[in-house]
């Protein structure tokens, strides 16, 4: 039993629920890849400062920003941010028209770091 | 962020040890700093105080707004001995967020019957410890009262700079501990840093109880851990 863990941990196949893990094993594919991160938050907010969420140049994606609720729009402004490769942050809150659209429901804000992965 | 800082940051993260990740958000330039290494001066506190609180957030240092992130190993527990005690650590462990290995070689005792779920090696100390490292995010608590079990184990732990290092027995049984690593040419402080009797004085009684002092013992050394390996350790 030990020996099959030891194998699992061994293998290259990175573990889905890591971001930085697919992170790393996208570009190692070759693909375009954005990281996104939430780096200030007011309220009540559903992911903690530090979460991560990755995103692919075909708008693939992995981890999380918030509860799903701003998700959509982080992976569509990674899309320029993907191809331009100047990092933008984004805010999100309630008095934020963008967000009442995309529905950070929870009364939150969040302020996310929108970064490619460079090299 | 450079995919070489990408790759830093997971070797780190895959070695358990602790890293800092420091962007400067205005120019979106990364660096990764890790545990026991030395940082740079402007940002030794702020480095040090992440490592210890475990907590992410931007800062302003100098006119420039930095996001400081952290990535700690998450902590787990290893206890030698899969004994009554261990077995109600290993529910508060799941409980408290704490991963969990019982190492015991005795077969009778680590039975999958008694332990349900949680991580049970049936091996001696010292045949399992060399692939499966203790470091310092690991908690070792010592709970056969065997010598031959439990003192390589404590010999180890030691040496690995385990957040925290814990001993059951009785004062008797602790002082003849203390002779035998001694002799064995353990350091005096080093010594001086396993908790005996093990699991903070709250007059616990029952297994379960001298599991529930045993976890608050390990929350508290991990909460006021020193992170920088520099001097000291849980006060």
């Amino acid at each position: 039993m030990r020996n099959e863990q030891l194998v699992t941990n061994m293998s290259k196949e990175p573990n889905i629920l890591d971001p930085l893990e697919v992170a790393e094993a996208w570009c190692s594919d070759g693909r375009k890849v954005a990281l996104a991160t939430v780096i200030e938050t007011w309220g009540s907010a559903p992911r903690p400062i530090g979460s991560h969420l990755v995103i692919d140049d075909e708008g693939n994606f992995q981890g999380s920003v918030s509860g799903g609720c701003v998700e959509g729009a982080v992976i569509a402004e990674a899309m320029e941010i993907i191809e331009f490769g100047i990092p933008k942050i984004l805010e999100f809150g309630v008095a934020d028209e963008t967000a009442w659209r995309v529905g950070l429901s929870c009364g939150g804000r969040i302020r996310v770091y929108v970064e490619r992965i460079d090299g | 962020m450079e995919r070489s800082t990408l790759q830093a940051i997971n070797a780190a993260r895959a070695a358990r040890r602790a890293a800092v990740v420091v962007t400067d958000l205005s120019d979106g330039v990364s660096q990764v700093f890790l545990e026991g290494a030395s940082f740079p001066p402007k940002w030794d506190s702020l480095i040090v105080e992440a490592l210890r609180s475990g907590r992410a957030g931007v800062v302003a240092v100098e006119g420039r707004s930095l996001f400081v992130n952290v990535h700690l190993p998450p902590p787990r527990i290893v206890a030698i001995g899969a004994v009554h005690i261990s077995q109600a650590l290993a529910e508060l462990a799941a409980v408290a967020g704490f991963d969990m290995t019982i190492i015991d070689p005795r077969t009778a005792f680590a039975t999958a019957e008694r332990f349900g779920a949680v991580e049970l090696l049936t091996e001696w100390p010292e045949d399992i410890l060399p692939s499966r490292p203790l470091d310092r995010y690991t908690a070792l608590a010592a709970l056969t009262h065997d010598p031959k079990i439990d003192d390589y184990p404590i010999r180890m732990a030691l040496e690995a700079g385990c957040f925290y290092v814990g001993a059951l027995g009785s004062r008797k049984t602790h002082a003849a501990r203390l002779e035998r690593l001694g002799q064995a040419g353990v350091p005096t402080e080093a010594i001086g840093r396993i908790k005996a009797p093990i699991g903070l004085d709250i007059g616990a009684a029952s297994p379960a109880e001298i599991a529930v002092a045993i976890l608050a013992e390990i929350i508290e050394a991990l909460r006021r851990r020193d992170p920088t390996g520099r001097v000291g350790g849980a006060r």
